[in-house]
């Protein structure tokens, strides 16, 4: 009954939701909106799960004195001490002048915006070591980043016209063909696992090996 | 410079040389060439000048301060531009980091265009949930966002009057920094509720975007910071993202040459080296 009862579960949920999503009617648009709604909840309880696991490991991870672990202790003291200020500022951390904003503006922000820039260095890094051009496709994919890269910004155009045209062709034709054949493979992919759930084939999501 | 001592090069060089070429440029600006903007962000500008002074626009911010970079000066040049064709803006987010941007860029254009919060545009903040959340709003938009970012019930808030769901709005206007964002906008709501869609993306994830733009279900798309330039052209308000076009145009060209340097450097001495790629 352990595995049986989620699969019903399942099975009847994803079932309604198909059918729900093509009939009009009142009762049945009422529930799915309730439905949807508990699916909100759920999704926002997991937030709640993620701190506490977060926590549970980092703490753990102090306590043994394992490596890195003045650093997992500034991540505990970050969260607790953004979270106390969040709730005690309660409706008012939204306000320009909040100290929640602060903490926003003055840490987090900079600090998510650093380890985006951080890619430029590593790209550069990359380009000089490991993009080796020793084969027909290779050279093709490098012809191929050259066009982009500076197709992409004005100093292409500067350099001749032909490149931002080409970089366009080159987005607009051959690259749209093959994203298109990966997103429909991708969407057939995702009905054909959405079915398998559905009908209780796909056990990983209940902690089993899967079919 | 031979190239053993170009395989032995100190990568902190590289990093030095990519720090010179951004921050040089920032400071001191080039215009190494003009901003010449392409028919995709020409579509974006259009998809908003096309409908009507004073219809109401869902500006979904849907990024945070990681790809500030390249989203919040699209952002900011769509809420410039939203403002001066004195459309009602309804903005939000789907990123939990993403609110303060968003008021950020809100607080910004309504100073320059005289507009007042509640009555020309509302923050409804951040709600959980995902594509959950595009689908719960086709169904009620107050029912989704019973309050705004600032906690004021939706039902006191003027520009929220008569607002139930995508039928009311006449363009949605997302900027995107990938899951959830512009793809899902399209699935949940573009082909389900037929609400006409423009995206402003991050430069990486823009190609995933190119089959939705050439089937008509984007009028518009901005890829990345040059994107963003273009847009920034066409609304008349050369900004952060026009700025940083040199920067970008010098690092882009050094990558370039890193490639060409680094094969150069590690060139197989001999035939029979085994085949590679990138």
């Amino acid at each position: 009954m352990k595995r049986e009862i989620p699969i019903v579960i399942t099975l009847v949920a994803g079932l309604f939701m198909l059918i729900a999503f093509f009939v009009p009617h009142p009762q049945v648009r009422n529930l799915y909106e309730d439905m949807q709604n508990w699916a909100i909840v759920v999704v926002g309880c997991t937030y709640v799960l993620g701190v506490a696991n977060l926590l549970r490991i980092n703490l753990r991870q102090v306590s043994r004195r394992e490596r890195d672990w003045p650093f997992k202790l500034v991540l505990i003291a970050g969260l607790l001490v953004t979270m106390a200020v969040g709730f005690s500022e309660w409706t008012h951390y939204t306000d320009v002048d909040s100290r929640f904003q602060w903490i926003y503006g003055t840490f987090y922000s900079p600090m998510t915006a650093t380890m985006f820039s951080l890619l430029a260095f590593f790209i550069a890094s990359a380009a000089f070591r490991a993009f080796r051009i020793r084969s027909v496709e290779a050279m093709l994919l490098a012809i191929a980043a050259f066009i982009l890269m500076l197709g992409r910004v004005p100093l292409g155009a500067a350099i001749h016209p032909a490149i931002p045209a080409a970089a366009d062709w080159l987005m607009e034709i051959p690259q749209n063909a093959a994203k298109r054949g990966i997103l429909i493979g991708a969407a057939l992919g995702v009905m054909a696992t959405g079915i398998r759930v559905i009908l209780g084939l796909e056990k990983t999501y209940g902690g089993g090996d899967g079919a | 410079m031979s190239p053993d001592s170009l395989r032995r090069l100190d990568r902190r060089w590289i990093f030095l040389a990519v720090a010179l070429l951004v921050i040089l440029p920032l400071l001191f600006n080039f215009h190494i060439a003009p901003v010449q903007p392409s028919n995709r962000a020409r579509g974006f500008y259009d998809a908003i000048e096309k409908i009507p002074e004073g219809s109401v626009v869902l500006l979904a911010g849907d990024y945070d301060p990681g790809t500030a970079a390249e989203n919040y000066p699209m952002h900011l040049a769509a809420a410039r531009q939203l403002m001066r064709r004195n459309m009602k803006i309804i903005a939000m987010a789907l990123y939990p980091a993403g609110p303060p941007l968003t008021d950020q860029v809100l607080r910004i254009a309504a100073r320059e265009y005289h507009k007042r919060e509640s009555v020309d545009y509302v923050n409804l903040g951040y709600k959980v949930g995902n594509e959950l959340v595009m689908s719960q709003m086709g169904q009620s938009i107050p029912k989704t966002f019973p309050v705004d970012n600032r906690g004021v019930p939706v039902g006191q808030i003027p520009i929220m009057k008569g607002i139930q769901n995508f039928q009311q709005i006449r363009l949605l206007v997302n900027i995107s920094a990938g899951y959830p964002g512009t793809k899902e906008w399209v699935q949940q709501v573009v082909s389900r509720f037929h609400l006409p869609m423009v995206a402003g993306v991050t430069a990486v994830s823009a190609p995933e975007y190119y089959p939705y733009l050439q089937a008509g279900q984007l009028h518009g798309l901005l890829g990345g910071m040059a994107g963003a330039a273009e847009y920034e052209v066409l609304v008349g308000a050369p900004a952060l993202a026009t700025r940083g076009m040199d920067a970008q145009s010098l690092a882009h060209a050094f990558i370039a040459f890193m490639i060409v340097l680094g094969n150069l450097a590690f060139l197989p001495k001999g035939k029979g080296k085994g085949k590679g790629t990138s």
